[in-house]
């Protein structure tokens, strides 16, 4: 009513619109009436969970925090650089900095070595292998991003350890003197192994993702250039790879989240000391998650909370690498108009 | 056809190509030069002196990618050269990736049929010293069915509901905020879910470890997953079926019970199973939540329970060195892959069967 009132211009058309939109909304309103309490418990109870999922983000959040401030409040040392973890005396002395480092490191490690070779195998499943042998290898690919990574840790304690004996003399004999790949001795649990193991891990989901973003590059762009004369290889550097290269970037975030949060097979496998080693052989160092794990048996009130103060780190560091690997992917799907 | 004389002198000048492509090598080379560039490492191996078959397999790698570029470059040409050269770093790079996942499922299935038996799935470790052999996982198995079973019966409803928000009613900033958070939520490290419900459910609220404890951190994890695949299914739905009811004068929510779920429901049950499969594996949070037992606990709701993988990796971890217990750990490690995978097959199973055609 308001509207037509102050609606001055065009006096004529105004007798007939509020009645015939009053009529409508009577009607509208008397044919949902029935209906109506249904729909809104149902909306209710949808909506509200979606609610609840973000309350559960923001009490993650919310509950790490609090007790992480307890934790850094006594703590004596300094929560970003000191290299002790110290909990359980009585003022307590602890930090990140050695979880940090190692963390970034190993991840660092697993990332260059998954992404190529991920990368690789996914064009092998899309545009190299013969398509019955390509379905059934995303099919094996898919199980087995599906086994535990307890299982991944076992093996990797077991079998994968014993096996780097050899790459580590040979690092030691040939690029011992860089000072990174010096071995002096030890079983070989060092990062370097975690970042393989790791590497290992995420190579599933980063072939996953990779796959996908391959098979919908619009066969249009493939057939124009292999029309052109251009080798299979010319077609992929010149239209698969420029087309899946953010969907690359997302997935390769996305196995980088992974291996930032991994915490059993670096439990399984890292011998952990709380020293920053030059050497990438030598055993020692640690992350956020094997520390939290490995120290969570023996950590005393202080010392959990001084855990949960660096899994906040942690939930932060996947937060904005997930955070912006998501955002890739939504830009993505913007502008290329193929919809994952 | 009357022109088809007059060109043939020039023709007979200028060498006629045989075909319109440039010279290729045969089929077979690539086996050729792989078997060569094999015998090759070997003969080298045996100079130098060195037995890792590792290291020899990838001498042959290197051998047999620059025999290749060699080869082509010189009968093809370098643009052919450079193609086979990708192609055999892609074939390399499968290989690569198969040896250690190959590796780790015949480890496994070797090492874990050694002690696995009735007599394992059926019995406790109570009163079996870690370093002593004999005693089972049941304790273990009965905790992980009934965690998962748990997180299941919180996880899915919670993430089912948030799904048809999101695809039947989210418009607006909530929905956008839901959709991002869900993403984000799926790659939180299960350890941190772990946690947020020690600090929430044991520190602030006070209650002790327990298997339901787990079921929480578990649930965290699990409802992500299931809104992300339940969302895929019910957007799935053709519009039509909604409209069709709707404009019968089915109200909306009996449309979305009746008509929209219905039609979805073996994609929305694969997405669960898969999450289940996923959550089933979780070690970290039980390892924080839950704490383990050697003995039988059927309750969930009070004191420590085990669980399948929190029991590998106690048997690793706490009896380092002793045969019998990492014996055990494989054995346990067999059975959570094989309940993995069976969970894997039968979801997509149900998905190739209820496909919608």
């Amino acid at each position: 009513m308001d509207t037509t009132t102050q609606n001055t211009e065009q006096p004529p058309p105004t007798p007939p619109e509020p009645a015939s939109a009053a009529t409508t909304a009577e009607e509208g309103r008397a044919a949902r009436g029935a209906t109506r309490p249904g729909d809104r418990v149902f909306l209710g109870l949808s909506r509200g969970s979606g609610i609840f999922l973000l309350v559960i983000m923001a009490a993650i959040a919310a509950f790490l925090a609090y007790r992480a401030s307890i934790a850094i409040g006594k703590d004596e040392g300094n929560f970003l650089t000191t290299m002790e973890w110290n909990t359980n005396v009585d003022p307590p002395v602890f930090g990140i900095a050695v979880l940090a480092f190692g963390t970034v490191i190993s991840s660092i490690i697993a990332m260059a070595l998954a992404v190529p070779v991920a990368v690789g195998i996914a064009l092998f499943i899309t545009h190299y292998s013969p398509r019955r042998v390509g379905g059934v290898l995303a099919y094996v690919i898919d199980l087995l991003a599906a086994v535990p990574s307890i299982v991944y840790g076992l093996w990797g304690a077991l079998v994968l350890v014993p096996h780097m004996e050899g790459l580590f003399g040979w690092l030691d004999t040939y690029f011992g003197w860089t000072g990174v790949f010096e071995w002096q001795e030890g079983a070989p649990r060092s990062l370097l192994t975690v970042g393989i193991l790791l590497a290992i891990m995420i190579l599933p989901v980063i072939t996953n993702v990779s796959r996908e973003v391959f098979r919908q590059v619009p066969r249009m762009h493939e057939e124009a250039a292999l029309a052109l004369g251009a080798t299979r290889w010319e077609v992929i550097r010149m239209s698969v790879l420029p087309f899946g290269r953010s969907g690359v970037i997302s997935a390769s975030m996305l196995g980088l989240g992974r291996a930032l949060g991994e915490t059993m097979a670096v439990a399984t496998v890292l011998s952990p000391t709380f020293k920053i080693h030059a050497s990438l052989l030598d055993p020692g160092g640690g992350t956020f998650a094997q520390n939290i794990a490995s120290k969570f048996g023996e950590a005393t009130e202080t010392g959990r909370d001084a855990l949960i103060a660096s899994g906040l780190v942690l939930f932060v560091i996947t937060l904005l690498v997930n955070g912006a690997a998501r955002m890739i992917i939504a830009r993505r799907k913007e502008y290329s108009g193929a919809n994952a | 056809m009357s022109t088809a004389p007059t060109p043939a002198p020039t023709r007979a000048t200028v060498p006629t190509p045989r075909t319109l492509r440039g010279a290729r090598l045969p089929k077979w080379s690539p086996w050729a030069l792989a078997g060569g560039s094999l015998v090759l490492a070997v003969l080298l191996g045996l100079v130098a002196d060195m037995d890792n078959p590792a290291q020899l397999g990838l001498i042959a790698a290197v051998l047999f990618v620059l025999g290749t570029y060699g080869v082509a470059a010189r009968v093809e040409g370098r643009r052919q050269a450079k193609d086979r050269v990708a192609t055999s770093l892609v074939w390399v790079c499968f290989l690569l990736a198969v040896i250690p996942l190959a590796s780790l499922l015949w480890e496994t299935v070797r090492q874990g049929v050694k002690v696995l038996d009735f007599y394992f799935l059926s019995h406790s470790m109570g009163v079996v010293a870690d370093t002593e052999t004999g005693g089972g996982i049941y304790h273990a198995i009965l905790g992980t069915l009934e965690q998962v079973g748990l997180a299941t019966v919180v996880a899915v409803p919670v993430g089912v509901l948030t799904a048809v928000y999101l695809v039947e009613y989210g418009r607006g900033r909530l929905a956008k905020a839901v959709t991002f958070f869900v993403d984000v939520m799926t790659g939180i490290p299960s350890i941190v879910a772990g946690l947020f419900v020690l600090s929430f459910w044991i520190l602030v609220l006070d209650m002790g470890y327990s298997g339901f404890a787990g079921s929480l951190a578990l649930a965290i994890l699990m409802m992500p997953i299931v809104v992300r695949s339940t969302e895929e299914m019910l957007k799935l739905v053709p519009n039509e079926l909604r409209e069709a009811s709707l404009a019968l004068g089915v109200p909306k929510w009996r449309t979305i019970l009746k008509v929209v779920l219905p039609t979805s429901i073996g994609g929305i049950t694969t997405g669960i199973m898969l999450a289940v499969a996923r959550i089933t594996g979780e070690t970290a949070p039980v390892l924080l939540l839950v704490w383990g037992t050697n003995f039988i606990n059927t309750n969930p709701f009070a004191d420590p329970q085990a669980s399948l993988p929190l029991y590998i990796y106690q048997q690793y971890a706490n009896s380092a060195g002793y045969g019998a217990a990492y014996d055990r750990a494989w054995a346990a490690a067999l059975t959570l892959i094989a309940i993995v995978m069976i969970l894997n097959l039968v979801a997509r199973g149900i998905a190739r069967w209820k496909s919608p055609r």
